[in-house]
């Protein structure tokens, strides 16, 4: 039987915590019983990390009973994907690669979350190296979408977004580099976010493609959201390109409301053939900031149906350089040869999976002699041409509002056999990981068969702050956070 | 620029991985569809247009050079292998 306090938020049982009305060691054990009960369902963990989560949580207790250096976080149990490095406790990113690997440092993120008093019970299963959108390329499982089994959670952070979605855990960390925090948060009915470029460290983050990834959180409400933005966020010694500003009281800022505020509206992104129940559910949660004050207006993006396209060169590119360090030379598996390069080889045929074989090769072929001008440098041009239509959108309005998402889940081995059909998934996303800006995905609505739709909020550069508030204000007049999945098949 | 199977063995050995021939023969299927896709990003002129590498700008980041503590030897040596010595071993290079 589940707790009932599991499906509080993190706000909620911080409170609860704070008021002695339970332990942190009871909420942990709580959520492990949970979380073990329903993982065969669901199976959102690739690593379930009981021991060391009841130690942090016993820790949390002896800082809740001094009542120093108690945060909103203190005691409260979270997940972590499993491509940021967890110290002593292995991180696979999903990957046969890297299935013995134990890193011997934390992320800065990491880091963040143990001083400010959580507690983590596990590292969450995902797309190898974070490449797809569906949680299907993991080596080790697939996680099943909590409001239909048979439908996949998203991806790259599906077990990110599957447990927080199920109570498994009241918020988990994930990463995003063309959508993979915002579409599996869309598909499995919560909330979640990628900051600006540059505003959370991607020390310990394994990288996938560097000038594009995030790591970021997913969250029962915007408030949680909130609260583990502000603990994760902020410059990074370890991360040169971590921003040096600094990070606003989400908290307060997200209560502000939104009259006044302008909402822009681009029409690219809701082109014909769009999935109706989308495109109605993400229409009426515009009309729904209307009423509450907000001034609606078109914007035009005319180079972002580009975006896909270009991602689809640029992140390949840069993950076919940085996954050149898999080599079975100081870390990860080895597959004997009679020389390095024959070593190499081998290894790297074993320890890959298809979909990121297929894009270290598309990326390495774009940057290749020859076909660079082409490809690679085609794309960073009108990765140009993207920003400055962003650019000027944003000199007319505050926010940009989009569907998250160009459907809900979709069922198990519907797209993996075409890749170019699953790399559509990402069509709204991926033009805020090109221009590095911040993009936030709330629910609004369900479709006939039951599955979570999300709204996508878009900000300016470090403004993570009106993304909230403008998610808040519309969370507060609507109930659909608030639903809960069934964990069922249909 | 219609990618052969001669491409994908190419491209396949500069990234160091060993393929079959049936799977030559699904990727260079599968990456031609995605490059076929790609070449939209044609239809843009973008002769006046510069590349676009970071999406915000970024500037060089100093600090004092004092020595930190780091990872002992052991620690970074502890996820390797094959080790000896101190060393990361490798089967014969030359």
């Amino acid at each position: 039987m589940k707790n009932e306090v599991l499906s509080k938020t993190i706000h909620e049982v911080s409170a609860d915590l704070k008021a002695k009305k339970v332990s942190s060691v009871e909420l942990t054990k709580a959520a492990l019983d949970h979380l073990e009960e329903i993982e065969p369902k669901v199976q959102s963990f690739i690593t379930i990390t009981r021991d060391e989560a009841l130690k942090r949580a016993a820790e949390a207790d002896q800082r809740l009973a001094s009542g120093k250096d108690v945060t909103p976080l203190t005691g409260v149990p979270l997940a972590i994907k499993d491509l940021l490095c967890t110290k002593g406790i292995r991180t696979t990113c999903a990957s046969r690669m890297l299935e013995t690997f134990v890193p011997p440092y934390n992320a800065t993120v990491v880091e963040k979350l143990y001083e400010a008093g959580a507690v983590s019970v596990g590292k969450t299963n995902m797309d190898e190296f974070a490449m797809g959108s569906s949680t299907e390329s993991s080596f080790y499982k697939k996680t099943r979408n909590p409001w239909n089994l048979n439908c996949v959670p998203g991806g790259s952070s599906g077990g990110s977004a599957a447990c927080v979605s199920s109570d498994q855990a009241f918020g988990s960390l994930g990463s995003d580099t063309g959508g993979s925090i915002r579409q599996p948060a869309a598909l499995c009915g919560i909330v979640g976010l990628k900051p600006t470029y540059g505003r959370v460290s991607r020390y310990g983050l394994i990288a996938f493609a560097s000038s594009l990834d995030q790591v970021g959180p997913f969250a029962k409400d915007v408030e949680d959201c909130g609260l583990l933005l502000g603990a994760i966020a902020g410059q990074d010694p370890k991360d040169s390109t971590s921003a040096d500003l600094p990070v606003p009281d989400y908290a307060a800022e997200m209560k502000k409301g939104v009259k006044g505020l302008r909402v822009g509206i681009p029409k690219e992104f809701f082109p014909a053939g769009l999935n109706q129940e989308v495109a109605d559910a993400v229409k009426k949660a515009i009309v729904e900031l209307e009423k509450q004050g907000a001034k609606v207006e078109e914007v035009s993006l005319p180079a972002s149906p580009y975006g896909l396209a270009a991602y689809y060169v640029l992140a390949p590119s840069e993950a076919s350089s940085n996954l050149a360090r898999y080599d079975g030379v100081r870390y990860g598996l080895r597959v004997p040869g009679e020389n390095i390069v024959e070593m190499y080889s081998k290894t790297r045929a074993a320890g890959f999976g298809p979909e990121v074989k297929r894009r270290i090769m598309l990326g390495t072929y774009a940057l290749s002699s020859g076909y660079y001008d082409a490809y690679y440098l085609k794309a960073l041009k009108v990765r140009r041409l993207i920003k400055q239509d962003y650019d000027k959108a944003f000199g007319k309005v505050d926010v940009i509002a989009t569907p998250t998402a160009p459907n809900p889940a979709f069922r198990f081995g519907e797209k993996t056999g075409d890749p170019l059909s699953m790399y559509l998934e990402d069509v709204f996303t991926v033009s805020i990981n090109i221009t590095g800006l911040p993009g936030l995905s709330v629910p609004c609505g369900m479709s006939e068969s039951g599955l979570p739709i999300g709204l996508q909020l878009i900000g300016k550069a470090f403004d993570e702050a009106t993304l909230l508030r403008t998610a808040y204000a519309y969370e507060q007049a609507t109930e659909w956070h608030k639903q809960k999945p069934a964990l069922k098949e249909s | 620029m219609a990618l052969s199977e001669k491409d994908v063995q190419y491209v396949a050995k500069l990234a160091r991985l060993e393929v079959t021939d049936p799977e030559v023969a699904k990727y260079t299927q599968q990456l031609a569809n995605i490059l076929e896709y790609v070449e939209q990003l044609n239809k843009l002129d973008t002769t006046q247009v510069e590349p676009l590498t970071h999406p915000l700008d970024v500037k060089n980041v100093f600090r004092p050079d004092e020595p930190k503590p780091s990872l002992t030897q052991a620690e970074v040596l502890s996820n390797g292998p094959e080790v000896q010595s101190g060393h990361f071993k490798v089967p014969k290079i030359m």
